[in-house]
């Protein structure tokens, strides 16, 4: 499985999936997120930009079972998934996007995404 | 036209200063204040603060009654993004997004962007038509599929071709002399007895990989 953004959650579930007894590849433009990465990680951590199709192809999209969008930024998240569903054809292709209006729209356009603003806000509502 | 214009930077700025010349209505968003108000000082109220990925924004913009989205910011995927939105969402007639990557063309034409416009590939484009050979024959056509064309050749005085029968010319396989024009004036259909002259023009189809033999054929002496 191929993790784009390598920030807390792509690290965090890295080291999930790894535990799952998946084979985990990240993705990240900058090589100081890496230290996020649990000193167990024995999967690939490679510097490259997931909009980019030359570097998702060196990441190996092209053998991956699924696909995880995890930047900070919204836009990039949403072109990389594209780019994985219908270029590369991955079949399992998640996208993080924050902003809830968005993330409604690439949702009806057959994105599976995944907004943590609706889901932290929904969770804070059931505590009040 | 109403023209919504997402990013004013340079680009964004000479376009909305270019189409509001032209008579057409603007609307220029930027997510930066400072570089809005120094627009506004010059161009009048045009901008609107904001995301131009962001729905609430757009429909704000009036997006829904655009004639032409265009996004112009300097990065790729924000520029996707705004378009697919105003596509999507507000049904706009036509997107135009800029494009760094050239790479981005085929996806972006995939994801339903209309217009890519890259100087990339612009620049690209003439550094190639620089460098490439210049066609040996006046091209007129490239008959789609088959790698085939035709083209127009002047046969020049010097010619070996003059004075012969064109049944007597030995042109590559697959090419056949279609069309005469004599004098510029006189348009013939060639027999295999026509004899060639100085100055004719022959229309001839032929496989393009033996455009060099072509021209040897009817200009070389």
């Amino acid at each position: 499985m191929l993790i784009m953004g390598c920030g807390r959650v792509g690290a965090h579930l890295a080291s999930l999936l790894e535990a799952d007894g998946h084979e985990i590849t990240v993705l990240d433009i900058d090589a100081s997120s890496f230290a996020r990465l649990p000193h167990t990680f024995r999967g690939n951590a490679l510097l490259g930009d997931g909009t980019d199709e030359d570097s998702l192809k060196r990441a190996g999209i092209e053998e991956m079972k699924a696909f995880v969008a995890l930047t900070a930024a919204d836009n990039t998240n949403i072109m990389a998934a594209q780019i994985a569903r219908k270029v590369f054809n991955v079949s399992k292709v998640v996208c993080r996007i924050y902003d809830p209006t968005r993330e409604g729209l690439y949702r009806e356009l057959g994105l599976e995404t995944i907004c943590p603003t609706a889901l932290v806000a929904e969770a804070v509502r059931t505590r009040l | 036209m109403y023209i919504v214009i997402v990013g004013a930077g340079n680009v964004g700025y000479h376009l909305a200063k270019a189409v509001l010349r032209k008579g057409h209505e603007v609307l220029l968003i930027d997510r930066d204040a400072a570089t809005l108000e120094r627009i506004e000082d010059e161009l009048g109220s045009i901008g609107l603060r904001g995301d131009g990925c962001e729905a609430g924004v757009l429909e704000e913009a009036g997006t829904a009654r655009a004639d032409l989205f265009v996004a112009v910011t300097n990065q790729d995927a924000d520029n996707l993004v705004a378009c697919q939105v105003a596509k999507h969402r507000f049904n706009v007639p036509r997107t135009v997004a800029r494009m760094s990557d050239l790479k981005n063309e085929p996806l972006f034409k995939k994801l339903g962007v209309d217009i890519t416009v890259s100087s990339t590939i612009l620049i690209l484009q003439y550094i190639e038509s620089q460098t490439a050979k210049p066609p040996l024959l006046n091209r007129l056509a490239v008959l789609r599929g088959s790698g085939r064309e035709i083209v127009d050749v002047k046969i020049p005085a010097s010619s070996a071709a003059v004075g012969r029968k064109i049944r007597d010319i030995s042109l590559p396989q697959n090419s056949l002399i279609i069309l005469l024009i004599r004098q510029e004036e006189r348009i013939q259909l060639p027999t295999g007895t026509t004899v060639l002259e100085p100055g004719d023009r022959v229309l001839v189809v032929g496989d393009r990989a033996n455009e060099e033999a072509l021209h040897q054929a009817l200009t070389g002496s």
